[in-house]
């Protein structure tokens, strides 16, 4: 991958221990931890960075207070929509925000998610935490290539299968 | 896939011996003896990981053959691989654009306090 001039892609680390209901990823962001917080709960910013790209992000609600609600869609070019929703409970600035998390997809499976802002000089590490109901509704939205002990990805193994079909 | 699948496709996935199964299984069909063989695993052992795997259908094992072969299906597989890798994606995608804003961000700062410091200078 080639970088330009200083700048590099973050590096983002995800921890998910096997039995456990959580993932924990981080990264360190080259921006002090105010810029962060409000990138976070200003949802002009925010729509700029929320999802992968392919997606437009579409902010229904977007109430960063505590107690506020977040509706957000993400819109494919195909017209795909997939939304998103959750509560405030705790936002604090510039530390930390604690909301809960819902796909709307797979209605019913609430996750709670907190996101700390740790200053490094004049960078931050964000740690975000995602607690899932369930270990199965964790394992659900993790990738065998992101836990341990799983040396050959699901993903990897699709590609494969789909090549075996086209017979290459 | 209904979430119900899906729960019971991904207990079927969160087992080591079962995921190197399905390894040895992209590579083509086997039998039950030939997959106890690499995992040092008793037949019956193994017969309950299939049994596992079939209940999830990601593994069939034929009817018609003496040696009654197991076979990889794809298809559950890859939806179970596309619900997964999302989140990943979603993330290393989004903190690469959060680092893009928060640059726009202090380049906007910064271009600010020199037109601040240029007015001082002038005034």
């Amino acid at each position: 991958m080639s970088t330009k001039g200083a700048s590099t892609m973050p590096k983002t680390e995800y921890t998910i221990e096997p039995g456990k209901q959580e993932i924990v990823s981080t990264v360190v962001l080259d921006a002090p931890r105010e810029l962060v917080f409000k990138a976070y709960t200003d949802p002009t910013l925010f729509a700029q960075w929320w999802g992968p790209r392919r997606y437009k992000v579409n902010i229904q609600k977007f109430d960063s207070k505590p107690g506020g609600e977040w509706l957000v869609d993400h819109v494919g070019d195909d017209g795909s929509r997939h939304g998103f929703r959750g509560v405030n409970h705790d936002v604090v600035a510039p530390e930390r925000i604690c909301q809960t998390f819902e796909y709307l997809g797979v209605p019913g499976h609430v996750a709670l998610q907190t996101a700390t802002f740790e200053p490094l000089g004049n960078k931050t590490r964000i740690v975000a935490q995602i607690v899932f109901q369930s270990v199965m509704d964790r394992d659900g939205m993790v990738a065998s290539g992101m836990s341990e002990g799983a040396d050959e990805s699901m993903e990897r193994l699709a590609e494969l299968l789909e090549r075996m079909k086209a017979g290459k | 896939m209904s979430s119900d699948q899906l729960s019971v496709t991904f207990a079927a996935l969160a087992d080591p011996t079962r995921r190197a199964i399905l390894a040895r299984l992209a590579q083509g069909e086997a039998s039950v003896t030939e997959l106890a063989k690499p995992f040092d695993l008793s037949l019956p052992g193994v017969s309950k990981h299939l049994k596992v795997l079939q209940r999830a259908g990601l593994i069939t094992q034929s009817r018609n053959a003496q040696w009654r072969p197991c076979r990889l299906e794809g298809s559950r597989l890859k939806e179970a691989s596309e619900w997964v890798g999302e989140y990943r994606r979603f993330w290393d995608e989004s903190f690469e654009r959060l680092d893009a804003v928060l640059q726009e961000m202090i380049k906007e700062q910064k271009e600010k306090e020199n037109v601040d410091k240029g007015s001082k200078h002038d005034a």
